[in-house]
This record gives structure tokens, C-alpha cells and sequence, in this order.
């Protein structure tokens, strides 16, 4: 790799596919489903952190726009899940996403 | 070395003690005014008219017993009180109190330091300010405070928003988000923000209100409402670090309306030449009267009006000032396209 | 250099936080280090020079839907914690091992694809203001008004549909 002290873009895609990957194994490994929708905030912010990185290296503010588009939309998803969370858990009085199986014969 | 380092370290030293001693000293403001106001005379008995009743609540409070409830999450226990104060006292950091001046042969600026998104700093600080209440309810592991901290919490919330929107009607005037540029805005328009934008600033100033839990919006913290509200629990310092918070956001809420809305470190009518006498007095006081202005003004209205309900003040937050506010940014926005 | 140090300890920072949002037990403490790591995530933006974007991030995800996990939390705090006994037919180590492959391919991706040439995909629009807020914002209204709109629908969409959702009777 290069001089290490020099921050490449690939420094941050590498930060930002690590970050994917802990959001990822969050989502898989967890049981919690509130766990689970704050892995996928990770996954959201490992995405972000990849686009402003770009946007700085090619000085192009696209990048920066798409992501407040990212939390524009995670704040609506984050909303509207939460909503599903306290409505099921109001009938089925549990969050352990093993027992959400309404649909299973 | 010297201009980058030491100077702003020096500033930030000075304006972080000036800070924890006029907290401490709004508390005695508080009851001198509350008291005249009912005809009585205050704290009296320490020191001439009662001038030393902060270092004696001080000592007191120090010396009380740290208590912790058995089943309280510890970490959290402990660090929502710090959650709480922490914001009020970083929002400092862009806050200008005067203009560049000549301090001992050296330019040197009054603020710590000038960030081009100075207000959006300063709000998003306030909304991390949050979890201060919300920690302390839950950490206290016990029904009234988790409730009354969810209903704090749900009100600091609610009148964000308004707030917010009304600073945005401001940006729309000055055309930057730096706050000294807002002043020299004001400066170069000839006239304070409060007299363009009443609206606004009449709503941020209940915004406020409410943002800081302050009378009549202090539902949350009133002892006769949830046996004191999230902060039942705390005793000692924790209790006492609370109440600074909650001084130490007043103050900064009043220095954040003096720079947006009364033109910070400028004189009044500063461009008329005929009362250029009125420049002797420099530039940082006049911030500190005008924010003086609001510290009154805030315990004037506790002293003043009776409490609001819960209902009322959740119907006051979002179906009446959040309209207003965006019928203020539409009306000032539609202006400014007309005038230009 | 300084920026170097930065990165690495706001970087450690960032994937410390994460790993122990993941494998809290206790779920308020997990929300506590979700909150600290959007923070440092924003202190990364400032690195970038996005400072309005770095606002952006405190103010929204710091401040607004980390608020609102904290409450759905606390509303659904049951007394024993869900995971008191594992389920037998989850396949943990075979997902962490998927994991594992997965990043070591995006790794590979990355380091390899460092040695191309950067070419600009879009053509930097000439935009007649600097400065980060006034870059972003003149983007906003003009070239990506309508997504700008449509993200505007679906915050309102969503508004409504979360309050649906929520009530106790409709």
C-alpha cells in the first residue's frame, strides 16, 4: 500500500467495508430486532462514509448530497419500522425476531 | 504557537469560568427576583443582601450524601448528568461576544473561534442535549422519573422543531450560518433581526422556553407534578449538576437570541453617527446586557405566569408555533424574492 | 500526518463502537454506543471538509432517530433479556465465516482498485457559490431538485405511516 500516513480514498473504503461487514454480522447474529434495525443504521452509515470520501477526492458535492439523501430515507425507515416494532410487540409482547412467525403454517 | 494554541486555550479558560460562576449567580438572580416579585426580600442572611448565598449552596450541596439506587444502571447513572451539561457549555465555543479588537498590542477576536456552520453546530448540539433527560429517567430505575423524563424528553423534542424552523427564517436574512457573519449582517441591514422578524423572534424566544424546561413549561422538573420529576433519584453533586445544566442552557439560550436576533456585540442603531457617544461603551458589554435582558426576562415570566398542562403544552408545540413558523419562512422567503 | 493520526484513532473509534453496539447485552447500552458512534462518524465528515453534512449527521441520526430508538426501547423493556437461550438451527459460525469472505473480497476490491486512474464520472458542475453549506445547497435546488421533492414525499409518507402504526386505536 501507499505511504501510510497519506489518507487515500482506499483507507476509507476500507473503513467503510469494515463497517458494512460488523453492520451485516449485527443483522445476522442478533436475535434483538431492535439490534438488528441499528445494524442496518451501521450498513447506512458505512455507505455514507464511502460517498463523502469520493465526494473529497473528486471535489464533486454529489457525493455529499447523496448522503443526506441516505438519512433522509433511514429516518423514514427507521420511523416507520420502529412503528411495525411497537405494533407487533403490542400483540405478540415479544422482540425476539425467532418468535416473529405469524406467516409460517 | 501563540495564536493558534495559547490564545484560544486562554479564551476557552475564561469563558468556561465566567460561565460556571454567572450559572451560579442566576440561581441567586433567580431568587432575588422571584422574591421581590412576591413582595419579600430573597436570601438575605449570607453575606450583604445575600450576595454569598451561591458559595454557601455550593459547600451544601457538595457536602450531601452521593446516593445511588441499588438496581440503577451505574454508568448511565452517572453520566446523564454530565450528558445534560456538557452541551450547554461547547455551544460556547461559537458564540461571539464582540468583534476583532486590539488587546494588548495583538488582534485578537472575542470568540474562541468562528466555523462556518456556526448555528447548525449549535443546534445539533442542543438535540444530543436530550439524552441527558432521557438517561436520567431510565437510570433511575424507578416509575415516576422514567415517566416524567419520556414526557421532558417528548416536550424538548417537540419544540425543537419550531425552534429550528424560526433560525431558519434568520438564515434566510443573513444569508450565512456563521454566527459572526449574522451579526455583521445585522450590522450591514442597519437593523436588528427582532425588529425584521418579530414572528420569529417571538417564537423562538416561547421555543426557548420550553426548550429549557423553563416556567410556564416546566412541567417535567415541577415538584408538585411526578414528585420531581427525572432528576428524583439524584442527590448531592449529580442533583447539583443538573441545575447547572439547566442555568447554563438558559444562558446560553439567551446569548444565542442576543447574537441572532439583538445584534450581538453591536450598539443600538449602529449606523447612525449621532450616537456614536454610545461607543465608549465596548463592544462585549453591550452582548452582556442585552443577554442580561433575556436571564430577566426568563424569571420574570416564571415569576409571572402559572404552569402550562402537559396537553396544552404538546397542542402549544406542534399545532401552533410549528405552523406559525413555517408561515414565517414562506412570508420572509416570498419577501426576499420580491425585494431583490 | 495530523490528518493521518486523526483518521486512524476517529477510524478505531468508529469500529470499536460498532463491534460493541453488535454484542451488547444490555440494549440501552447498545443504543448509548450507536449514539457515540454516529458521533465519530460526523467527527470523520469534519475530516473530509463536510462540515454541513457532519451537522447534518448529529442533528438527524445523533440527535432524532437514535432519540427515537432510546424511546422504543425504554416502551418495550421486557424483565429478562430475549436472548436467555440460543436457538439451535441459527447458524452462527457459518454466517461470521460468510462474513469474514466478504470482507476480505471487498479488501481485495479496494487495495486493487487504488492502482486505476480516478477519472470524474459526472462532470463538476460550475456551481456559482463556495463553500461547503452553499455547494451542497445550490445542488440541492437545482440539479437534484426532484429527488430533493420526492424526499420530501416520503419523510411526510412516513410521518403519517409511523403515526398509524403507533396508535392505540385508530
Amino acid at each position: 500500500m501507499a505511504d501510510s500516513f497519506v489518507i487515500t480514498p482506499t483507507h476509507y473504503m476500507l473503513l467503510s467495508a469494515a463497517l458494512f461487514i460488523i453492520g451485516v454480522i449485527g443483522v445476522m447474529v442478533r436475535r434483538n430486532i431492535i439490534i438488528i434495525f441499528m445494524s442496518i443504521e451501521l450498513i447506512l452509515n458505512a455507505v455514507n462514509i464511502n460517498l463523502v470520501a469520493y465526494s473529497a477526492q473528486l471535489q464533486n458535492a454529489v457525493g455529499q448530497v447523496f448522503a443526506i439523501f441516505v438519512i433522509a430515507v433511514a429516518a423514514a425507515e427507521a420511523a416507520v419500522g420502529l412503528g411495525i416494532i411497537l405494533a407487533f410487540y403490542r400483540n405478540k409482547e415479544t422482540i425476539n425476531i425467532d418468535e416473529m412467525n405469524l406467516m409460517r403454517w | 504557537m501563540v495564536d493558534t494554541l495559547l490564545i484560544p486555550l486562554l479564551k476557552i479558560v475564561i469563558v468556561l469560568n465566567a460561565t460556571l460562576v454567572a450559572v451560579t449567580y442566576m440561581v441567586l438572580l433567580e431568587r432575588k427576583v422571584i422574591a421581590w416579585a412576591q413582595s419579600r426580600l430573597g436570601p438575605m442572611r449570607v453575606g450583604p443582601y445575600g450576595i454569598l448565598q451561591p458559595v454557601a449552596d455550593a459547600i451544601k450541596l457538595m457536602l450531601k450524601e452521593d446516593i445511588t439506587p441499588v438496581l440503577a444502571d451505574k454508568w448511565v447513572f452517572t453520566a446523564a448528568p454530565v450528558i445534560s451539561m456538557v452541551p450547554a457549555l461547547i455551544v460556547y465555543a461559537v458564540i461571539p461576544f464582540g468583534p476583532v479588537v486590539n488587546l494588548f498590542g495583538r488582534q485578537v477576536s472575542l470568540y474562541i473561534t468562528d466555523i462556518n456552520v456556526g448555528l447548525l453546530y449549535i443546534v445539533s448540539v442542543a438535540s444530543v442535549g436530550v439524552y441527558g433527560i432521557i438517561l436520567a429517567g431510565y437510570a433511575s430505575n424507578s416509575k415516576f422519573p422514567l415517566l416524567a423524563s419520556l414526557r421532558a424528553s417528548a416536550q424538548l423534542i417537540s419544540y425543537e422543531v419550531a425552534v429550528t424552523l424560526t433560525l431558519v427564517s434568520v438564515i434566510l436574512m443573513s444569508g450565512s450560518l456563521s454566527m459572526v457573519s449574522i451579526v455583521r449582517a445585522q450590522e450591514s441591514q442597519h437593523l436588528w433581526y427582532a425588529f425584521v422578524q418579530p414572528l420569529a423572534f417571538g417564537i423562538f424566544v416561547i421555543g426557548s422556553l420550553a426548550e429549557t424546561n423553563r416556567a410556564p413549561f416546566d412541567m417535567p422538573e415541577a415538584e408538585q407534578e411526578l414528585t420531581g420529576g427525572f432528576h428524583t433519584e439524584y442527590s448531592g453533586m449529580r442533583f447539583a449538576l443538573f441545575f447547572l445544566a439547566e442555568y447554563a442552557n438558559m444562558i446560553v439560550v439567551s446569548s444565542v437570541a442576543t447574537t441572532l436576533f439583538l445584534g450581538g456585540w453591536l450598539r443600538p442603531f449602529p449606523s447612525v453617527a449621532a450616537l456614536s457617544f454610545l461607543d465608549v461603551i465596548p463592544s462585549w458589554t453591550w452582548f452582556l446586557i442585552k443577554s442580561f435582558l433575556f436571564l430577566y426576562f426568563f424569571v420574570w415570566i416564571r415569576a409571572t405566569l402559572p404552569r402550562y398542562r402537559y396537553d396544552q403544552l404538546m397542542r402549544l408545540g406542534w399545532k401552533v408555533l410549528i405552523p406559525l413558523t413555517i408561515i414565517n419562512l414562506v412570508v420572509t422567503g416570498i419577501v426576499k424574492v420580491l425585494i431583490s | 500526518m495530523g490528518t493521518a493520526i486523526a483518521f486512524y484513532f476517529i477510524s478505531a473509534c468508529i469500529l470499536g463502537f460498532a463491534v460493541l453496539v453488535i454484542s451488547t447485552k444490555d440494549t440501552v447500552h447498545s443504543v448509548l454506543f450507536l449514539v457515540l458512534d454516529f458521533l465519530f462518524v460526523a467527527a470523520l465528515y469534519v475530516l473530509l471538509g463536510a462540515q454541513f453534512l457532519a451537522a447534518i449527521q448529529i442533528l438527524v441520526y445523533a440527535g432524532g432517530i437514535v432519540v427515537l430508538y432510546l424511546f422504543v426501547v425504554m416502551l418495550v423493556n421486557l424483565k429478562r433479556p430475549p436472548e436467555a437461550h440460543s436457538d439451535p438451527h441459527r447458524k452462527t459460525k457459518l454466517g461470521l465465516g460468510l462474513a469474514a469472505a466478504v470482507l476480505a473480497e471487498l479488501a481485495l476490491l479496494a487495495v486493487r482498485s487504488s492502482d486505476m486512474p480516478v477519472r470524474p464520472i459526472v462532470e463538476a458542475a460550475a456551481v456559482p457559490v463556495s463553500g461547503n453549506t452553499e455547494v451542497v445547497g445550490w445542488m440541492l435546488y437545482t440539479s437534484y431538485l426532484i429527488p430533493f421533492e420526492i424526499a420530501s414525499m416520503l419523510l411526510l409518507v412516513a410521518m403519517i405511516g409511523a403515526i398509524v402504526l403507533a396508535k392505540r386505536e385508530l
